[in-house]
């Protein structure tokens, strides 16, 4: 059975093994080095290892670094030199020195505000207390948090989908024969495709005045979620198919219900799965948030880089990138949490 | 739309879509939809606003400065308004903003709301109780097209004599078209003031810059110069590229061409049609009606922004660059927004010239909308085929009233005469219609109140009876 659903979801037992491979890609890497260096002396082997892993990566961004300063400058756009690692260094500098100007106005903002209202109790004018929130620009730092509120609900949304119908499709071969074509169609769609038709539906659906979510908010999350629903619903039906039959086998001795049988063999055996899978779409989902954000006019990280490239200023092209780099390292942080979680539960069994 | 009579209470938006059903089906008795509105309007204008917490949105263009000023000079909190103001990718994401809800209004193209309203596009009930500003836009050849035609253009002290005439061009075109390719230029959106403009110095000159057939938006039947969209922060990068030979757009992608040295502006709007409107602010018809105290207090702020953005003969314009040149409202350099919005403009480097008008938000009634400017949209509509077919003048004119709102504008204006913050003279006097105007480029003269006798006078646009198809114009 696990064959039959292998060749169906081929690239979905592609990707848990891919997983395998990177993991152990790096562990093969470093033992060669290892035994290596123990065959000489034990402090080369020492060196070497430390070579690995923190020589050779620092070397490889000082060279990154010093070959984007040199080439950057030789690059003549309509906004002036291309920036090196200098100047956006400065620019996150400069975004952090805005973000601490906007929380001082926010809290200059407030204060007027209480004495204000303090003089209109004072008055005994009632009417005129107000009670705003403070409604300036959102900084970087804002947008970095709605960028991640965004992927978040979008990844529950779609973890919340994936996982059931994955298990689903995992017991019942016909179930999977059923939605297998849907799934390999609507899998390669790009989220630019998806945004329309999102658009038009939520503006449809969410007509109160004061939603509680934003408009913008909801749509880019949705998109996230259509594009990074695939790998964990993949990877679950596939886990949940490969359970040994035996194990099932003694499920069914044992008479378990469904519900314990899922409990107990189901979804132990086919956890690892589920979490490489969702450590895929978070990847993904991440990828697909800015492409939406930048569409949808949620202010995210998205539209802060479009927002830069309409502003057309000395400074943008510089801003751009240091919010490139930003995105690359939360993409890697969310990667990261995803990995050792997927560790965690897969500490017992092997994929 | 709602409250427009006791029967419709009920239809409370269940969704956008129930909406504009109902806004199609209730077109009938929008009359009397606006006398009790304005009933409404008059008693309760300055109370609290209903809803005082609002989100506008903009686009990074120089002409959005009264929005800017009103937030950062604080005239929206002293209305007691809690605006927050973001930045739109382009036209079309904007306006969709207004119409679904996002946005509670918005700085828009003049043509917006109306073709809304006429359903050209989105079909929505937008109106504009306020416009922005008169002039700020000019049209940019590329490098190499102004290099074609700067050796035969007539001089002046020494200096290219202004205005330009698209006449120039046509040895270029023509070049173009007997090589097989096509003269692209580049306008914000098919209902942009930009679109008209651009069309309007085009066909000023003899070049025809190609008409809509119904339903389509891209307009190049029979054209000579292909039109295309680009959103305005793209146009200089879209002349670089080289997919457009050059463009019509508002500041500062005009000077920002001149500073990166990749085209030249060739002629302001001001120079096309002297003092003609501009942007306007655009909110939903029911916004309007279920929040009339809110509407006047955003329109008294804004009015006073206006006001400060003309004081003193100008004297505010350099605090203003400093606010708009922020990446959250235009974000381009500081020299690049000040080339434009300080009483100059740069058509080529070391040609700098007195541009007094170029930007003008409140002196010359910049504020009040007019009917007759709605009309003049219409009109060119009509001309290029956006309208296919013809009407008669009462429509223009229902259509123009139904839009531009000075009924709301005036009940914001007249308490702030009252409250001594404008001039009582900075108010006109007038039946919304400005009477014959002169100042076009090729001296053709426009009166708001005769929509079809104005279109028989163009030498290139439809005329009486004609329609568009594909293979060309059809009808007399």
């Amino acid at each position: 059975m696990a064959t039959v659903f292998a060749d169906k979801f081929d690239d979905g037992t592609a990707q848990p093994a891919t997983e395998a491979m990177a993991g152990s890609v790096a562990g093969k890497v470093a033992a060669p080095a290892e035994t290596g260096g123990s065959a000489v002396s034990p402090l080369l082997g020492f060196m070497a290892k430390w070579g690995q892993t923190i020589v050779a990566p620092v070397l490889g961004i000082l060279a990154f670094l010093g070959l984007w300063a040199v080439l950057a400058p030789q690059v003549d756009t309509s906004l002036g030199a291309l920036p090196g690692p200098v100047e956006v260094a400065e620019q996150g500098v400069s975004l952090f020195g805005e973000w601490q100007a906007a929380r001082e106005t926010e809290a200059q903002f407030y204060a007027d505000q209480e004495a204000r209202n303090a003089q209109a109790m004072a008055a005994g004018n009632t009417a005129a207390v107000r009670d705003f929130e403070y409604a300036g620009p959102p900084t970087f730092l804002d947008q970095i948090f709605t960028s991640l509120k965004t992927v978040a609900l979008g990844f529950g949304l779609a973890t919340l989908v994936a996982v059931p119908l994955g298990l689903a499709a995992g017991l019942s071969p016909l179930f999977n024969a059923a939605i297998n074509p849907l799934i390999q169609i609507m899998k390669p769609v790009s989220p630019l495709a998806w945004l329309p038709i999102v658009t038009m539906v939520i503006s449809a659906t969410i007509s109160s005045v004061d939603p509680i979510l934003p408009k913008a908010f909801v749509i880019s999350a949705l998109v996230v979620m259509l594009c990074s629903l695939w790998p964990t619903l993949i990877n679950t039906a596939v886990g949940t198919a490969s359970i040994d039959k035996d194990l099932l086998n003694v499920g069914r001795v044992l008479k378990l219900g469904w519900f314990a049988k899922l409990r107990r063999l189901v979804l132990p055996a086919s956890l690892p799965y589920i979490f490489t899978g969702m450590r895929l779409s978070l990847g993904v989902g991440w990828m697909v948030l800015i492409a939406a954000e930048m569409l949808a006019q949620n202010p995210g990280l998205g539209k802060f880089v479009w927002d830069e490239f309409q502003n057309g200023s000395s400074q943008s092209l510089a801003r751009i990138m240091f919010a490139v780099v930003v995105i690359g390292f939360i993409g890697f942080g969310l990667d990261r949490i995803m990995m050792s979680l997927q560790a965690l539960v897969s500490k017992n069994h092997q994929i | 739309m709602f409250g427009c009579d006791g029967k419709n209470t009920g239809l409370k938006r269940r969704t956008v879509v129930v909406a504009m059903l109902a806004s199609v089906a209730l077109v009938g008795c929008g009359g009397g939809g606006e006398a009790t509105s304005e009933a409404v309007a008059a008693t309760s204008v300055d109370g609290q606003p209903e809803k005082p917490n609002l989100k506008l949105g903009f686009i990074k263009l120089t002409d959005m400065a009264p929005l800017a000023i009103a937030k950062e000079k604080g005239f929206f909190a002293e209305e007691g308004l809690n605006v927050t103001l973001e930045p739109q990718a382009n036209w079309k994401v904007l306006l969709d903003g207004v119409i679904g809800g996002q946005l509670d209004g918005a700085h828009m193209l003049a043509g917006q709301p109306i073709a809304a309203t006429i359903g050209y596009g989105t079909k929505a009930d937008l109106i504009a109780p306020l416009s922005l500003d008169l002039n700020g836009n000019a049209i940019t050849l590329s490098n190499k097209v102004w290099s074609q035609i700067r050796a035969d253009l007539p001089t002046e002290g020494g200096k290219i004599r202004h205005p330009i005439s698209a006449a120039a061009l046509k040895p270029v075109v023509d070049s173009y078209a007997q090589q097989g390719k096509p003269f692209n230029m580049g306008m914000v959106f098919p209902v942009s003031t930009h679109n008209y403009e651009l069309r309007y110095w085009l066909a000023a000159g003899g070049l025809n810059p190609g008409y809509y057939t119904d339903g389509d938006v891209s307009g190049t039947v029979d054209a000579d110069v292909k039109l295309s969209v680009t959103p305005p922060p793209q146009m200089p990068a879209t002349l670089e590229a080289g997919t457009i030979e050059g463009y019509c757009v508002g500041e500062p992608w005009n000077q920002a061409a001149v500073q990166k040295g990749i085209g030249v502006p060739v002629i302001t709007d001001d120079e096309i049609w002297h003092d003609n409107p501009e942007k306007v602010f655009s909110i939903r018809k029911d916004f309007a009606e279920q929040n009339p105290a809110t509407t006047a207090a955003m329109l008294r702020a804004i009015i006073k922004a206006q006001q400060w953005l003309d004081a003193d003969n100008g004297a505010n314009r350099a605090e203003a660059v400093k606010i708009l040149a922020q990446p959250n409202y235009v974000g381009a350099d500081e020299e690049v927004i000040a080339a434009s919005m300080t009483g100059k403009f740069t058509f080529e480097k070391g040609d700098t010239r007195d541009a007094k008008g170029f930007n003008i938000f409140f002196d010359k009634y910049a504020g009040y909308p007019y009917y007759s400017d709605a009309i003049w949209y219409l009109t060119q509509m009509r001309r290029w085929g956006q309208i296919p077919q013809d009407h008669p003048d009462s429509w223009y004119i229902e259509k123009a009233k139904s839009v531009y709102r000075p009924d709301l504008y005036l009940a914001a204006a007249n308490k702030l005469v009252a409250d001594g913050v404008i001039p009582a003279a900075s108010i006109p006097q007038t039946d919304g219609f400005r009477g014959e105007q002169s100042g076009f480029i090729d001296n053709i003269s426009f009166d708001g109140s005769q929509p079809n006798a104005y279109l028989a006078k163009f030498p290139i646009g439809l005329k009486q009876g004609q329609r568009v198809a594909a293979s060309g114009v059809t009808g007399q």
